[in-house]
């Protein structure tokens, strides 16, 4: 199973002035160590799939620079299991005992920099934010869908952050106070009605889930609509601001792609109200164009 | 960038692999509304007869509930009517961004709702009409 390069056996500064008897003894030696190791490791394995306290993964995996991975499979690992594990923690266990080659994103394992948004058991999940008990056997691992597959479990986000650069994701005002020390203050009710929407990780599992943006390339998307909400409805920005930003999310691909499935809201990991926003940019859209006051 | 691998179909199923009520229910309202479409055609085509006369009318509408196959169609195009219907409402109500956190409960709603107006109207639709 293993693709790792099975460790040095002996020492090889030696080599040069021993005999050939030593060398075909010494053959023969590491022969053996090899067939104990793997004798060892099938053992290993054995034990882990019949222990009753271990789970078993079926990981996607795939490699266009290793032959025999350029066909995608499923790889299985059994791994021991402890309580509080999360999928995380058990790919890496799996990385670390089984195939140091298994790749994967993470970083904070705290479910703050979104980088390990994961298709698991069917639907897109944070790694770090998911627990192993909660799942059924075999827990399927794969990569995100509609994303273009880099290497096992990692995605192309290009495509992501480019939705999300779109929206011009930064705060933007036209009003400046007047002193250059001055704080640009933000209403106690303002704060809490952007609140949800500041939560974003930039984890893409919303993104992935959607079948509009799995249809149509240009779409925003949840997430970046999403970016959007929370500067349009920030009352600092100003009305010229909010203006400009309605334009941009009213394009042909914009809010008015989303067909209010709820499958973004449903994979969040940080449970933002994601259609909410949606429909409520929708309706701020027309009340725009309205206007007849 | 790097090769990818395109996951093909499997890409394009395993999005369908776990049920998500407000999926199913935007797949279900193109469907019944795309069927309800396609009735109205067969719907105009059936009145016109009457331009042809009362009696021409009379007989195409005996003619077609002496069929029993038409008469289980009615009781699909009800079903189909009044789901779209009621999911209609509950899009109208996501719309206006009301009670968004039970869109699932109000879709198996729905679903329920239109089985038990189906059910009931079965005797009455296999029945047919005696004119
Ligand atoms: C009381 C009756 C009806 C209500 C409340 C209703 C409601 C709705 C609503 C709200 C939508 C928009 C769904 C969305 O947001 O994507 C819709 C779509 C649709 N309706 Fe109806 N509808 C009704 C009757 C009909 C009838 C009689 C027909 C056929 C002649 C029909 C055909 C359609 C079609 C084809 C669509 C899909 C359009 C698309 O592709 O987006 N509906 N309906
Ligand atoms: S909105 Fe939620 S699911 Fe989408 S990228 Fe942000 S944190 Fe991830
Ligand atoms: S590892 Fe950072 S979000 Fe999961």
């Amino acid at each position: 199973m293993s693709t790792q390069v099975p460790e040095q056996v002996e020492d090889e500064s030696a080599s040069e002035t021993v005999s050939t008897g030593k060398q075909k003894r010494d053959a023969k030696k590491r022969e053996r160590a090899e067939r104990v190791q793997e004798q060892r490791e099938v053992e290993a394995a054995e034990k882990a799939r019949t222990a009753d306290d271990t789970y078993h993964l079926k990981v996607f995996r795939y490699d266009p620079e290793v032959p025999e991975k350029q066909e995608p499979r499923f790889d299985d690992f059994y791994v021991p299991y402890k309580q509080g594990m999360t999928i995380l923690d058990a790919l890496m266990w799996a990385r670390d005992h089984y195939d140091s080659s298994l790749t994967f994103r993470h970083s904070c394992r705290q479910a703050i920099c979104g980088s390990d948004a994961l298709f698991v058991n069917g639907s897109q999940r944070l790694g770090c934010k998911t627990q192993l008990s909660d799942l059924s056997e075999p827990v399927r691992v794969e990569p995100l869908p509609h994303a273009d597959v880099v290497k096992d479990l990692v995605v192309d986000m290009e495509h992501f952050y480019d939705q999300m650069e779109a929206v011009e994701p930064y705060f933007q005002t036209n009003s400046l106070p007047d002193g250059e020390l001055e704080e640009q203050r933000q209403t106690r009710e303002n704060r809490e009605k952007v609140k949800m929407s500041t939560r974003c990780i930039w984890c893409s599992a919303c993104m992935s889930s959607c079948n509009i943006a799995a249809g149509d390339n240009e779409y925003l998307g949840p997430a970046a609509i999403n970016k959007a909400y929370r500067f349009a409805m920030d009352e600092r920005e100003g009305e010229d601001m909010k203006q400009r930003r309605l334009e941009i999310l009213e394009q042909e691909h914009g809010v008015w792609r989303c067909q209010t499935q709820f499958s973004c809201t449903e994979v969040c990991p940080k449970d933002i109200p994601l259609t909410e926003h949606i429909q409520e940019l929708k309706r701020e859209a027309i009340k725009n164009n309205l206007k007849f006051w | 960038m790097s090769q990818s691998y395109n996951r093909g179909l499997i890409e394009d199923f395993s999005r369908w692999r776990e049920f998500s009520a407000g999926m199913w229910a935007w797949i279900f309202h193109k469907f019944t509304g795309w069927v309800l479409v396609g009735y109205l055609f067969t719907h105009i085509a059936v009145l016109s007869t009457a331009l042809s006369g009362a009696t021409e009318y009379t007989t195409t509408i005996q003619g077609l509930e002496s069929l029993l196959i038409v008469r289980i169609l009615e009781v699909g195009l009800l079903a189909v009517a009044v789901f779209h219907i009621l999911n209609g409402l509950r899009l109208l109500f996501v719309d206006l961004g009301v009670g968004l956190e039970a869109q699932d409960k109000s879709f198996y709603a729905s679903l329920i709702l239109t089985g038990v107006i189906v059910v009931a109207s079965v005797p009455t639709f296999l029945a047919g009409v005696t004119i």
